[in-house]
């Protein structure tokens, strides 16, 4: 698993990335009332916004972590937002991303670091 | 957080594990651990005990301060009885709203005045130059007094365990009560929807008080983030989004809180600031009003929404949230009068996307006042 600065979880699984948010994310965002999913088969570009999430607080947004295509979302979001604060690493992966090579992902943290980083 | 005053809950609120955050110069809780969704659920369902000492409670006193206030305000304060809660507003000269406020007649010669936080050190500056002839004291709330609101259908069950009288209060009723929390001044009112209580006390009293009601089941503690939705459903309006010195009364939609009596052809009509205006709009229409708005789907229409009929931009939104007892997005805003009409399909402008969105009567569900 790696993570980001913007407190997304990356999960490899081949040339397929899943990607989610984190346990401390889910909890700054408060209850999410609303997620807005990219289109399949979309071509992203690292650092495009992908998803946006409404909490009861504020919009925020998801960027696409890397380079790719969008293979899958996650629709049970889309009727079942609240998930996100209830299982954020599991059932609330938001979407994957196919990728021409991982090369993208060294840079990212592994665990110990993003607990370090959110203290 | 510097530069930032707290209320004599503070220690409690922290203890108690809230999110502190600025909110008009306070330090106020935005949330507690159970978060502002169940909040606002468990104040729909039991009682809420909100913090509101950040707000400006005044005293005028003088010959006859009603009057006095009725220069200021489109309300008949005269006709208000002892121990009645009004609610009201400043107005400016150019018809706008300086404030909103509670007014409550004491007696003949007092009123409380309840004031947004933001707003408490120009109103009392104003009130002094309007109504010259009365003693206008603002209570300094960070020290001195501490307000609490109990908000839900359990409040009076809960409030009754340490204030018994409170079960015979009618809604918009005023009393001072002498208990074991010294005085306690109470008003069967909030701003929730619901039914409750405001209670202005001593601030060396508020925590052992809170802690009394916090012993209850029935109570928790709620922040603002769950007071804004509530206030929402309910169809109020928050003082700098809903309304403010570029919106008049009528545009707000709060004739219904402009009695008679100062209307046209009543006794006292006009003499307020910008009374000319406000009554050639109470009498002709307004050229804008504020309605609620229905957003179709999930995707909440936050304040500063751009709204549409057709290719034309008719409004903005200025409230929007999720409701959750309401289980839906809604909002607040203004519409060109002849797109208000409730039931007018428009749309409004989010992320760049033009979405569904349906003109509502307020409030969004119904109120649960005492009457």
């Amino acid at each position: 698993m790696k993570y980001t600065e913007n407190h997304e979880w990356l999960r490899v699984e081949g040339d397929v990335i899943v990607v989610g948010i984190t346990e401390h994310a889910a909890e700054q965002l408060g209850d999410v009332v609303f997620v807005e999913l990219p289109e399949t088969e979309t071509q992203v570009t690292k650092g495009d916004d992908a998803v946006v999430i409404e909490s009861v607080k504020a919009a925020s947004d998801i960027v696409a972590p890397v380079d790719g295509e969008i293979v899958a979302v996650n629709d049970d979001l889309a009727d079942n937002p609240g998930l996100v604060n209830e299982d954020p690493l599991g059932a609330a992966w938001f979407f994957k991303i196919k990728v021409e090579d991982t090369a993208q992902l060294e840079a990212y943290m592994d665990e110990d670091a993003y607990n370090e980083m959110i203290g | 957080m510097p530069d930032l005053k707290r209320t004599p809950l503070y220690n409690l609120h922290v203890a108690a594990g809230a999110k502190m955050v600025p909110f008009a110069g306070y330090e106020m809780p935005v949330q507690y651990g159970l978060g502002v969704m169940k909040e606002h659920l468990w104040t729909r369902q039991h009682a809420g005990l909100f913090d509101v000492s950040h707000m400006g409670q005044i005293w005028v006193e003088g010959p006859d301060p009603g009057a006095a206030l009725e220069r200021l305000v489109p309300q008949s304060v005269i006709d208000l009885k002892d121990g009645r809660q009004r609610y009201g507003f400043l107005t400016n000269d150019a018809a706008g709203i300086i404030d909103d406020l509670m007014i409550i007649r004491v007696d003949y010669s007092r009123l409380h005045l309840v004031v947004n936080a933001a707003k408490k050190d120009e109103v009392l500056a104003h009130l002094r130059e309007g109504m010259p002839e009365c003693h206008v004291e603002s209570f300094n709330a960070s020290v001195h007094y501490a307000l609490l609101a109990l908000q839900g259908p359990q409040a009076e069950h809960a409030l009754a365990q340490v204030i018994p009288g409170v079960r015979d209060m009618g809604f918009m009723e005023y009393r001072i009560f002498e208990t074991d929390f010294g005085r306690v001044d109470t008003t069967r009112s909030g701003y929730t929807g619901e039914d409750g209580f405001e209670l202005s006390l001593g601030a060396d009293q508020a925590e052992v008080f809170a802690k009394a009601l916090l012993a209850m089941d029935e109570v928790e503690l709620i922040g603002l983030g769950a007071r804004d939705s509530l206030r929402l459903e309910a169809g109020l309006c928050l003082y700098g989004n809903d309304i403010d010195t570029t919106t008049t009364p009528v545009e707000a939609a709060l004739e219904w809180a402009m009695q008679k009596i100062r209307r046209t052809g009543g006794e006292r009509a006009g003499g307020f600031p910008g009374s000319e205006r406000i009554l050639n709009q109470l009498d002709n229409g307004a050229p804008r009003r504020r309605v609620g708005l229905l957003p179709e789907g999930r995707a909440p229409m936050r304040a500063g929404t751009e709204l549409f009929a057709g290719d034309g931009h008719v409004g903005t939104v200025t409230s929007g949230a999720y409701g959750p007892s309401l289980e839906a997005p809604m909002s607040m805003g203004y519409v060109a009068t002849e797109h208000a009409q409730t039931g007018t399909p428009l749309e409004g402008e989010v992320r760049g996307k033009r979405m569904p969105v349906t003109v509502v009567d307020l409030p969004f569900r119904p109120s649960n006042y005492k009457r």
